[in-house]
């Protein structure tokens, strides 16, 4: 592993997201960073990743970057095509998916994701949901990852209007109110179990709050605090992530994003 | 019963103002002729279904032949916002129901089954079951758990784009199948669009592949290139740069409405939107071909 070599936010996220994967993992994959960072796994640690993409494609190796997660290059070489009725079912809601990966606009101290809107602070759900300041994709396969995956791990820049104490709308659950409140509702998947951002990883502890346990070379508490909605707390075995090695930059750039599509950032 | 007919004689036949529609197909075979066609003809008052609105939905809200979208995802796949519909929306111009993909996908399903709604494992996020009362919880009535249900999606008109189909209206597809199969048989009424027309002989030499019976279908429609610029598997590619393009076509009325002269208004038909498109666009989006390995159905 170099220390010398420069890299991006959207690399060095990319990278710890693809040290989480183990081999052998089956994972609902999303488009952009997470495709990398399995793409990225498949290549280095974990040659028998299983990619699922949401639009029914198992077993995935796309040889160029798709675009979307419907690309006709996901299709060619790959194990299986299934309905989209089916990949939610017979593979997500039957227990079939080891990792989801997660976006989103907000994630609060309960690892909770919201993607539906961001409101304009009325107190009532319905009011800030039909008059949004803004409106957001929304939920997509995001509430059904969420809930049974076995593990969920959430790629996002580390911002404070991304890190609320509380999301504007829950799209996806995440502990809810606290782990005892999930457990209560008998969700087949883990909940999320490592947030990955640019300054370091947060995850759950045993209430279910996401504490940050790693920061990346480099980065600081202070940083971390200055950019979360909330006290954060920091963990008594905080650790230094690895920075990212050379032939992983190697493999990004040159192999998987060769046109910088989405490691400019 | 030979189906075929134009596409602009079928959209006259089968889509009337304040019909449901589902133009179907997840990101592969998107029925974008039919769309055009639609905002053509001026048909208005449309709901318009679909897990994922798409530039489709984009272009028929922007032509304003729509009241109401009913969506699961309402972005532009792989590049960010769905910029008009979402303008349409935050500014209280155009009705909505949302749900999740899965709930809306077994809304088809319980449609395509002839149920009336569908149960699953509850997800526990709550809000947006919160926010669309078609969201329901029951008891299960055989463990005493709890299942959330959706009702029935049974659209007035669906509309399939296929690689191939005989002119009865037997539809083949491969590469991505995503809710093609449901939105047809949930539907009342069916159009099918078909890269080509082929014989009733290829069809049954390969009838695994077969996702919709004619039978069920209205009208057959032979339309090459139908979905540009969505893809059609083994025939041409998805054109990613005009999706990415649109992100910036959408910034502003004046430049949708510019693109919809010329593109929809200012063509008569899919051949000469096709005729009409650059020839460099064409060759990025040739395809190469990658045969599957023939398989033996025997013969008996």
């Amino acid at each position: 592993m170099s220390q010398t070599t420069k890299y991006s936010s959207a690399e060095l996220l990319t990278i710890n997201a693809a040290h989480l994967l183990q081999d052998g993992d089956v994972v609902f994959v999303g488009v952009g960073l997470p495709n990398l960072a399995c793409n990225l796994a498949r290549h280095t640690h974990a040659p028998n990743l299983v990619m699922i993409y949401e639009a029914g494609v198992i077993g995935a190796q796309p040889a160029r970057l798709p675009l979307s997660i419907g690309d006709p290059n996901l299709v060619s070489g790959s194990l299986a095509v299934c309905s989209m009725y089916e990949i939610f079912a017979l593979y997500l809601q039957r227990g079939n998916i080891d990792v989801g990966f997660m976006g989103g606009a907000q994630i609060d101290r309960f690892g909770n994701i919201n993607a539906t809107i961001i409101g304009r602070g009325f107190p009532d759900l319905q009011e800030n949901y039909q008059h949004p300041k803004i409106r957001l994709p929304g939920s997509g396969g995001s509430m059904e990852i969420a809930a049974w995956a076995n593990r969920c791990y959430i790629i996002t820049p580390h911002q404070k209007r991304r890190f609320p104490e509380k999301v504007d709308f829950r799209t996806s659950a995440g502990f809810l109110g606290g782990r005892p409140e999930r457990e209560a509702a008998k969700l087949r998947g883990g909940g999320p179990q490592a947030v990955v951002t640019d300054l370091g990883i947060l995850q759950p502890d045993e209430s279910g709050e996401l504490i940050l346990t790693a920061l990346h070379p480099g980065k600081t508490i202070e940083m971390v605090k200055e950019n979360t909605g909330w006290d954060i707390k920091v963990s008594s075995e905080l650790s230094t992530s690895d920075p990212p090695g050379d032939e992983e930059l190697r493999i990004l750039r040159e192999e998987l994003d060769p046109l910088g599509v989405y490691l400019k950032a | 019963m030979n189906k075929l007919i134009s596409l602009s004689e079928a959209i006259r036949r089968h889509v009337h103002p304040g019909d449901t529609v589902y133009a179907a197909g997840f990101t592969h075979l998107i029925p974008f002729a039919a769309g055009h066609e639609i905002i053509r003809q001026g048909i208005n008052d449309l709901v318009l279904a679909r897990a994922t609105p798409d530039l489709i939905y984009d272009q028929i809200v922007a032509a304003g032949c729509a009241r109401k979208v009913i969506f699961s995802y309402m972005g532009n796949p792989g590049v960010g916002s769905l910029r008009f519909v979402r303008a349409q929306i935050e500014a209280g111009n155009l009705e909505w129901e949302e749900y999740s993909h899965f709930s809306m996908i077994s809304r088809l399903q319980a449609g395509a089954a002839g149920i009336p709604f569908m149960p699953m494992n509850p997800t526990a996020a709550g809000h947006l079951e919160q926010v669309n009362p078609q969201y329901r919880h029951l008891v299960d009535p055989y463990s005493g758990g709890e299942v959330v249900v959706v009702p029935a999606l049974n659209p007035e008109v669906a509309i399939v784009h296929v690689q191939r189909a005989d002119a009865d209206g037997n539809a083949q597809i491969w590469g991505i199948v995503g809710e093609q199969k449901e939105a047809a048989f949930a539907s009342k009424r069916l159009i099918v669009t078909a890269e080509e027309i082929v014989s009733e002989e290829i069809i049954r030499s390969d009838p695994n592949r077969t996702l919709i019976p004619g039978f069920i279908v209205d009208a057959v429609c032979h339309e090459p290139f139908a979905a540009h610029p969505s893809y059609t598997q083994g025939y041409y590619d998805r054109d990613n740069a005009f999706y990415l393009q649109w992100d910036e076509i959408s910034k502003s009325r004046e430049d949708v409405q510019a693109y919809l002269d010329e593109w929809v208004y200012g063509v008569e038909d899919r051949a000469e939107y096709w005729d009409r498109l650059a020839l460099e666009v064409k060759e990025r989006l040739k395809v190469r071909s990658g045969l599957s390995s023939p398989v033996n159905y025997g013969s008996y």
